[in-house]
C-alpha cells in the first residue's frame, strides 16, 4: 500500500484542509478588527456634543462639527422611506402572495438582478429624473436615489420574511369565512408585521451607508437645510471629502463622522435582529 | 320561486359582509392593488434604463460605441471620449478582487457549515454580516490610511524585490493603484461570496454528505464527494454576484486607485475605474457630451452587472431547487 492511499496521509489531508478553513476563518476577521478598532480608536477621539450640533468650521479653525450632514443624512433617507418603501413593500407582499406565476417570477428575478445593480448607476437615473428637470442638484434627487435603491431589497426580504407565516393562520382564517383579502391583510400580514419593519430597517441602514449616488444628486452643502429643492449635506459624502482632503484635521473628523455612521448602522442591524428573533419566536 | 329569491337576497348579504369568492369587490381591489405594486418594480427597471440611455444620448451622436469602447484618450476639453483605461481598471481590479477572494471565501464556508459544529457555525455568520454591513465610505477611509500605507512600506517593495522579474511587480511602490483597490475590494466581495456560497453548501442532502462517510471517507474526502459537487453551480453563482459587486464598488476604489486614465501592466501603478470616473467627474460635467460619455460608462456598467447577475441567480436557484443538469 502506497503512502497518499494509506489512512494516515488521509487522516493528515483532512485535519490540514481543516485547519486551512480555520485559518481563512481567521484571516477574515483581521479586516473586521481592523476596522472596527481604528475607527473607534481614531473616531472616539473626536466625539462632543459640538460634534452633533455644529456646523463645518473652515479649514485651521478647530472644533465645528457635522450637524447639518446627520440632519441631511436623515432628512435624505426620510424622504427615500416615504418614496420607496410602500413600493418596495407592497412588491415583496406580492410575491409572497401572489407571486407564484410567471408574471411574478419575472418580477421576483428583475427585482434580484435590480438589487446588484451598482449604486452609482442609480445615481445617474436620479439625476435625469430630477437634477436635469429642476436644472440643480437637490435633497429630493439624494431622496430619490435612495429609494430606487431600497425598492429591490425591501420587496425580496419582505417576500422572504411574510412567507414564513405558517400556512395554517391563513387556512384557518379561510375556514371562518374571511375573504382572501382580510385574510391576507388581517392575519397573514399582520403576523408578518415585525418582519416587514426588519426589512425596511435594513434597507434603511443600507441607504444610510450610501455615498456613491448622493454626490451628483444632493451634492453637498455647508449650512443647515431642510428644504428639498436646495442641495443637501450628508454623513457619507462629508466622510469622502474628509477624508481625501489634505488636512490631518479633517482626516480626524473623518473617522469621527464614520464612527457615528458605524454606530447608527450597526443600530439599526441590531433592531433588525432583535425583531426578526422575536417574530420567529412567535411564529413557533 | 320563494327559494331561489331567498338565494339571491343571501347572496347579496354576503357579498356586502364579504364572502369569500370570485366575486368579492375587496377581494378583486385587494388582487389589482397588489398586481399594480409588482409591476411597478418592472416599471422601475424599465425607467432605470430608458433615462440612462437619454442622458447617454448626446455621446451617440459624437461617438460610435466601438470608438468609445477602444479609444484610451480621455480628454473633456478636446470633448474627445475614450473608455478603454476605466474598462481596463475595473477589469484589472475586479480580477484581482476575485483571485484573493475566493479561496478565503470557499474555506470560510466549507469551515462554517462542515468542519464548526453547528452551533458555533451560526455564531460564525455573525462577524461575515458584519463586515457586509459596513458602508463603503468607511471601508474607502480604512483602505486610505491602513491599506495604502502598508502596501506601499511592506508588501509592494516585498513582491518587486521577489517577484520583481515579472511585468506585475514593477515600478515604484505608490501604495495607491490597482493593488490597493483589489485588496480592498477583496475584503468587500467577501461576505457576498460567504454567506450565498453557505446557503447552497446548506442544500447537499445530508444523505450525499452521510453515504460518502459510511464508505469511509474522511470529512475533507466527503466535502469533495458530496458537498462540492452537488454546490458546484451555486459556487459559481455566489462568486458571479461577487463579482458584480466588485465591478460596481465606487467609493472604496475611488479613494485608493489613485485616478489616473492610464493604462499600465503593473498592479503598483495607479489607474482608474469606470465607477470611479463617474463620480469624480460627474457633478463637474458641463457639457451634455461630457455627460453623456459618463453615462455610457453607466450604461456598460449597468449591462455587465445586470447581466453578471442574471447568470448568478440561473445557478444560484437551480442549485437551491435541487438536483439538476446544472450541477452534475
Amino acid at each position: 500500500m502506497n503512502f497518499h492511499s494509506s489512512f494516515r496521509y488521509r487522516k493528515f489531508v483532512d485535519r490540514g484542509m481543516a485547519a486551512v478553513c480555520a485559518i481563512f476563518f481567521a484571516l477574515a476577521f483581521v479586516p473586521l478588527t481592523s476596522v472596527l478598532w481604528l475607527v473607534i480608536s481614531k473616531g472616539g477621539a473626536g466625539l462632543s456634543w459640538d460634534f452633533f450640533t455644529q456646523l463645518p468650521k473652515p479649514v485651521g479653525e478647530a472644533g465645528g462639527g457635522i450637524g447639518n450632514a446627520l440632519v441631511g443624512t436623515l432628512y435624505m433617507v426620510g424622504l427615500a422611506c416615504v418614496l420607496g418603501l410602500p413600493l418596495g413593500v407592497g412588491a415583496g407582499i406580492y410575491l409572497a402572495e401572489k407571486g407564484d406565476g410567471t408574471l411574478g417570477n419575472t418580477v421576483r428575478f428583475v427585482a434580484e438582478v435590480l438589487s446588484g445593480v451598482p449604486s452609482i448607476v442609480i445615481g445617474i437615473v436620479a439625476y435625469a429624473l430630477v437634477v436635469i428637470p429642476m436644472g440643480h442638484f437637490s435633497a429630493l434627487a439624494g431622496g430619490v436615489a435612495l429609494a430606487i435603491l431600497m425598492i429591490p431589497t425591501v420587496a425580496i426580504t419582505t417576500e422572504e420574511l411574510v412567507r414564513l407565516v405558517p400556512g395554517a393562520l391563513r387556512e384557518a382564517s379561510l375556514a371562518l369565512g374571511v375573504p382572501n383579502w382580510k385574510t391576507s391583510l388581517r392575519v397573514v400580514i399582520r403576523t408578518a408585521m415585525s418582519g416587514i419593519v426588519t426589512a425596511c430597517l435594513l434597507a434603511v441602514a443600507r441607504a444610510a451607508g450610501e455615498t456613491a449616488p448622493l454626490i451628483f444628486t444632493a451634492l453637498n452643502n455647508q449650512y443647515w437645510n431642510v428644504d428639498p429643492r436646495a442641495p443637501t449635506a450628508s454623513l457619507t459624502v462629508a466622510i469622502y471629502n474628509y477624508a481625501i482632503s489634505p488636512y490631518d484635521d479633517w482626516h480626524a473628523k473623518a473617522w469621527t463622522a464614520s464612527l457615528v455612521l458605524l454606530i447608527v448602522v450597526g443600530l439599526l442591524n441590531i433592531a433588525s435582529r432583535v425583531l426578526t428573533r422575536n417574530r420567529l419566536k412567535g411564529a413557533r | 320561486m320563494a327559494e331561489t329569491a331567498t338565494q339571491v337576497a343571501v347572496e347579496a348579504a354576503d357579498a356586502e359582509s364579504g364572502r369569500p369568492g370570485p366575486g368579492n369587490v375587496g377581494d378583486r381591489v385587494f388582487n389589482a392593488t397588489l398586481w399594480a405594486l409588482g409591476i411597478m418594480v418592472l416599471v422601475v427597471a424599465g425607467l432605470i434604463v430608458l433615462n440612462l440611455a437619454l442622458v447617454a444620448r448626446p455621446l451617440a451622436k459624437e461617438h460610435s460605441l466601438w470608438g468609445f469602447i477602444t479609444s484610451s484618450e480621455w480628454n473633456p476639453i478636446e470633448e474627445h471620449y475614450g473608455a478603454l483605461p476605466f474598462l481596463y481598471g475595473t477589469l484589472v481590479t475586479s480580477a484581482l478582487s476575485i483571485v484573493l477572494a475566493v479561496p478565503i471565501a470557499i474555506g470560510l464556508a466549507l469551515f462554517i457549515t462542515q468542519f464548526a459544529p453547528p452551533k458555533l457555525g451560526r455564531v460564525l455568520t455573525i462577524p461575515v454580516e458584519l463586515l457586509a454591513a459596513i458602508p463603503s465610505v468607511v471601508y474607502g477611509l480604512w483602505g486610505l490610511f491602513v491599506v495604502v500605507p502598508w502596501l506601499r512600506e511592506s508588501i509592494e517593495p516585498w513582491l518587486g524585490k521577489h517577484l520583481g522579474f515579472l511585468p506585475l511587480f514593477q515600478g515604484p511602490p505608490i501604495g495607491l493603484g490597482y493593488l490597493a483597490s483589489g485588496v480592498i475590494l477583496a475584503v468587500m466581495i467577501l461576505p457576498t461570496i460567504v454567506s450565498v456560497s453557505v446557503e447552497v453548501m446548506k442544500t447537499t442532502p445530508e444523505a450525499n454528505r452521510e453515504a460518502a462517510l459510511a464508505l469511509g471517507a474522511t470529512k475533507w474526502e466527503a466535502v469533495m464527494l458530496a458537498v462540492i459537487p452537488y454546490s458546484r453551480a451555486g459556487i459559481l453563482g455566489a462568486v458571479l454576484l461577487g463579482l458584480g459587486r466588485a465591478l460596481g464598488e465606487t467609493m472604496a476604489v475611488t479613494m485608493v486607485i489613485g485616478n489616473a486614465p492610464q493604462i499600465s501592466a503593473s498592479l503598483f501603478a495607479a489607474g482608474y475605474s469606470l465607477p470611479a470616473v463617474i463620480a469624480n467627474e460627474f457633478a463637474e460635467a458641463v457639457s451634455n457630451v461630457h455627460i453623456g460619455a459618463l453615462a455610457g460608462l453607466g450604461l456598460i456598467l449597468f449591462a455587465t452587472t445586470f447581466l453578471l447577475n442574471a447568470g448568478a441567480r440561473i445557478l444560484v436557484t437551480a442549485v437551491q431547487k435541487g438536483p439538476s443538469r446544472i450541477a452534475g
